[in-house]
Formats: structure tokens, C-alpha cells, sequence
């Protein structure tokens, strides 16, 4: 193992682990997850049960056949990856759909890029980017939370017309069709409460994407030039799980706060132009993906001053 | 003798256009969406390289050397001519299917690559040779790619359903999964071949 740091000094030890950091988010998720199994009932078990059993066997295949410990598939990041893939597909769909993608999220998002801490973007988000181009139809099916009295799938809020359909209420607590994990926003936030006080997750990125999401869709909204409705783009669909828990994987987002800013606010634009010109109702996915790919030339241009250097 | 046949398997195996010169990815990633079109595309590519190597070794030595290369085209667009009205009278469903690619023959890196590297260079017989291992290369290669595109991209192979019940990966019909067949079988023939020198 590399036991030196390399990186301007002054340097501060700490006991947090990989292990450690993936079980405390797969933790703060929790909460979701359950909001989303009692709005969407027990299919959505099935699909978060298998997407995470799906990542934890590829994991553990791959690991073998390239003759690495296999037990590191216990540090708790393919089933991160599968939680999180689960949580961005709708309740609904077939029982294969998240065992294939938990398995292209960890080979072409994970394993073949060289394991973790290597990889150039968001496993999950790979998974489900291939999922949605692959099965359009099965990963726009929404249901309907259970208590509503017609089960037929509808579309997401996000691709009605106007949003007159749904209170903010309603958006916040999760009366509403979506995906497993996003629905819920209350749910969402007290694991976004735990993230920040263990100081897990720094709020530059989250707070950069969703608020330039909220200002863009506010100037540029269906209602007209600068009526857009803020708290609406940013309560449906899934900006709040998008910007807090998958763009601000560390592996996947810059390292210093100026890159992590210009990290949130080319999410932010990206899925603002998806959402409003762009032929799909939702661009969270693609658009942390697409940032992804820009993370090393952001970190090139943000590089920190190292103490005591004078600039010439 | 035995140089002629060293030209002519290079370009199937250590010299191979798709995945070892990475030459002519274009009509590659566009038309392997089914085993037809590969098997379409690389006969008529094969077809054109062997014409226009043959000629241009026979008058290389009459071409100019700056204008060699429009020397080169113009041979070679007399063959994909050939070939697309060929295609198009006698096989207009492959001619549609294939589209612009086939025009586009003309300045494909393979046939273009190995007038300049090698026919401008050679005797005949060799440059020959040459096209036949190479055009045969392109077609295999086209064939492996298209294999597996058309098979897990549709459930079919040469228009025939192999898979039942199946739900076709739209992904890999669509131009990144050429991409990432491609990428994925590079790949995999890369590390084959390492570990087999290594052994």
C-alpha cells in the first residue's frame, strides 16, 4: 500500500476508511428506501433487493478474475452502487432489469475501468444510463403510490403539463409517481442531515447543482420568462437524491471547493437544458455523467496553491 | 511464395484493419447493426481493394509522386462505382441498407491506407495478396462485430430469431454500442494475444 500523501501540506490524520464512509451512506439512504417501499409497496423491495445483489456478485466475480482480494467487495461500494441503481428505477419494472443493470454498472461503470477509486464516472448512474436506452419503455412505466385509487402507470411530474397537479406537500412528502428513492424528499433530507454532520458530503456541489437548476428553470420555465416555478423543479424529479448522494462521489467529483462549485453548476445546467428543451422529462442522470467526464479538466485548472508558495 | 502468404495473413491476424490498425472505423460502426449488412459491406470493400491495389502497383510506376494521391481516388472511386451499381441492380435491399456508406468506400481509410503503404510500393501479385488478407480481415472482423451487435441488439442473426422471449438490448443496436463492442472486443483480442506471448 501507498502510505504518503501527496498533497500540500498541512496535513490532518483521520480515522475514516473507505469502509467506513460507504456504510455510513448506504445508512443515510435508509430512510428513502422505506419511504419508498410503504409509498410504491413491496415491488419496490424486490427491485432494491436484487439491484444490490446484482453489484455484489459481479463485484465479487470480477475481484476474482482479476485475481484481487475478494473480500473487498465488503467495503460496502457495489452495494452503494446497487442501493443507489435501485433507487433510480421505477417501481415497476421487470425483475431482470435491475439484475442486468447492477451488472453493467459494476463491469463497464466499475470493474473495467480498474475497481474502485479508478472509475471515470457514477457506476449507478452508468447502470441506469444503459438501462434507459436499452429499455425506454420499462424505465418510463411510473407507478402510482398505493393509495391512490387508479394503479395505471402515468407520467412523472416533471413531464406534465404545468404542475397544478401537485402541492409542494405532496412533492415533499412523496404522493407522487417516480422513481423508488427520489419521491420522497423528507425521507431524503434527514439522510442528508446525517451525511452533513458526519461531514461526509460538503454542500458545494448539491447546493451549486440544485440552485442552478431552481434559477435556470425559474428565468427560463414553461410559465413564461423569469415565472418559472423554482421550488417545483427543484422538488420533483430527482435533483434533491441526483445532487446530494451521486454527484458528490468522491471519486467521481473534483477535490477542491472552486472545481466543486463549477462541478454543481455545469450539473445544474445541463439538466436544466434536458429538462426543458431536451426529448426526456428528467437530466440528472446524463447530466452528472457528462460532468464526470469533465471532473479531470476541472481539476487541472482548480489546482491548489500550495502553503507558503509565492506566485511569480 | 512464402512472402506472399505472410502478406496475405497479416491482414487477418497481427495486421488486422478493424482491431489492430484501427483503420476504417466509419462504415465499422455504422452498418454492423446486422451480420447482412457486415457480410455486404466487407465483400464490397474486399472487392475494391483488390481492384485498386492490383491497378495501382501495375502503374505505379507512371504516377507522378505529387499528385499520387489524387491519383490514388481516382482509381478507386472507378471501383466503388463498379460496386455500387452492382449492388444497386442486383441487390437493392442490401444497396439501401448500406446507404452512403458505400460511396463513401472511396475514402476509407483501409483501401486508401494500403494503396499509399503498400500497392504504390509493391509487385502485383503481392499487393494482391495484400488487399485479399486485408479485405478479408475487414469482413471478418465486421462479421464478429456484427454477430454479436445483431444478436443481443435484436435477438436475431442474419434475419433469422435465434433468442425467443427476448427483450433486445437497444443499447447495443444504437451507435455507442457499436462503440463499446468494438472497445469490448479490442479488448479482449488485446488481452488474448498478450497473455499468449507472455506464455
Amino acid at each position: 500500500m501507498n502510505k504518503f500523501t501527496v498533497s500540500p501540506s498541512p496535513h490532518i490524520k483521520s480515522d475514516n476508511t473507505t469502509k467506513k464512509i460507504m456504510w455510513a451512506v448506504v445508512l443515510s439512504l435508509m430512510p428513502s428506501g422505506v419511504a419508498g417501499i410503504y409509498i410504491f409497496g413491496l415491488s419496490s423491495l424486490n427491485v432494491i433487493v436484487l439491484s444490490i445483489l446484482s453489484c455484489f456478485f459481479t463485484e465479487a466475480v470480477f475481484l476474482k478474475l482479476r485475481n484481487k482480494d475478494a473480500k473487498t467487495v465488503l467495503d460496502g461500494s457495489a452495494i452503494l452502487t446497487g442501493l443507489l441503481l435501485a433507487y433510480n428505477l421505477p417501481p415497476g419494472v421487470p425483475f431482470w432489469i435491475p439484475v442486468v443493470g447492477g451488472a453493467v454498472s459494476i463491469v463497464l461503470g466499475k470493474q473495467l475501468f480498474g475497481g474502485l477509486g479508478q472509475n471515470i464516472f457514477n457506476p449507478a448512474l452508468v447502470g441506469r444510463a444503459f438501462l434507459q436506452i436499452s429499455w425506454p419503455v420499462y424505465l418510463t412505466a411510473w407507478k402510482n403510490p398505493k393509495w391512490w385509487p387508479d394503479a395505471v402507470s402515468t407520467a412523472t411530474p416533471l413531464a406534465k403539463e404545468g404542475s397544478s397537479h401537485f402541492s409542494y406537500m405532496d412533492l415533499f412528502l412523496g404522493n407522487r409517481s417516480g422513481c423508488i428513492g427520489e419521491v420522497c424528499v423528507a425521507a431524503l433530507l434527514i439522510g442528508v442531515l446525517f451525511l452533513l454532520v458526519t461531514k461526509i458530503i460538503s454542500l458545494e456541489i448539491p447546493l451549486s447543482f440544485i440552485g442552478t437548476v431552481g434559477i435556470i428553470s425559474w428565468i427560463f420555465g414553461k410559465q413564461g420568462f423569469f415565472k418559472g416555478d423554482f421550488l417545483f423543479s427543484v422538488l420533483a424529479g430527482g435533483l434533491i437524491l441526483g445532487a446530494f448522494f451521486m454527484a458528490t462521489d468522491y471519486v467521481t467529483s473534483p477535490l477542491t471547493k472552486k472545481g466543486k462549485i463549477i462541478f454543481g453548476i455545469g450539473c445544474g445546467i445541463i439538466t436544466a437544458i434536458i429538462r426543458l428543451r431536451g426529448s426526456y422529462p428528467e437530466g440528472v442522470c446524463y447530466s452528472i455523467l457528462f460532468m464526470n467526464a469533465a471532473v479531470p479538466i476541472i481539476d487541472r485548472f482548480t489546482k491548489v496553491r500550495k502553503y507558503g508558495l509565492v506566485k511569480k | 511464395m512464402k512472402k506472399l502468404f505472410k502478406e496475405f495473413f497479416k491482414g487477418i491476424g497481427s495486421e488486422n484493419p478493424t482491431f489492430r490498425l484501427i483503420l476504417g472505423l466509419c462504415p465499422t460502426l455504422a452498418v454492423s447493426t446486422s451480420v447482412i449488412n457486415g457480410i455486404g459491406m466487407g465483400a464490397a470493400a474486399t472487392f475494391v481493394l483488390i481492384g485498386s491495389n492490383m491497378i495501382i502497383s501495375l502503374v505505379r510506376r507512371f504516377i507522378p509522386d505529387e499528385i499520387r494521391i489524387p491519383c490514388f481516388i481516382v482509381i478507386i472511386a472507378t471501383f466503388v462505382t463498379i460496386v455500387e451499381l452492382t449492388m444497386k441492380a442486383y441487390a437493392p435491399e442490401l444497396s439501401k441498407a448500406l446507404g452512403i456508406f458505400v460511396p463513401l468506400i472511396v475514402v476509407n481509410c483501409i483501401v486508401l491506407g494500403r494503396a499509399e503503404a503498400f500497392a504504390c510500393k509493391q509487385g502485383v501479385l503481392a499487393s494482391i495478396m495484400d488487399a485479399l488478407g486485408m479485405g478479408l480481415g475487414f469482413t471478418l472482423a465486421l462479421v464478429l462485430i456484427s454477430v454479436v451487435r445483431e444478436l443481443l441488439g435484436s435477438g436475431t442473426l442474419a434475419g433469422f430469431l435465434i433468442i425467443k422471449n427476448f427483450e433486445p438490448v437497444l443499447y447495443i443496436a444504437l451507435a455507442p454500442g457499436a462503440l463499446l463492442v468494438i472497445g469490448l472486443l479490442i479488448g479482449g483480442i488485446n488481452y488474448i494475444s498478450r497473455k499468449g506471448r507472455a506464455a
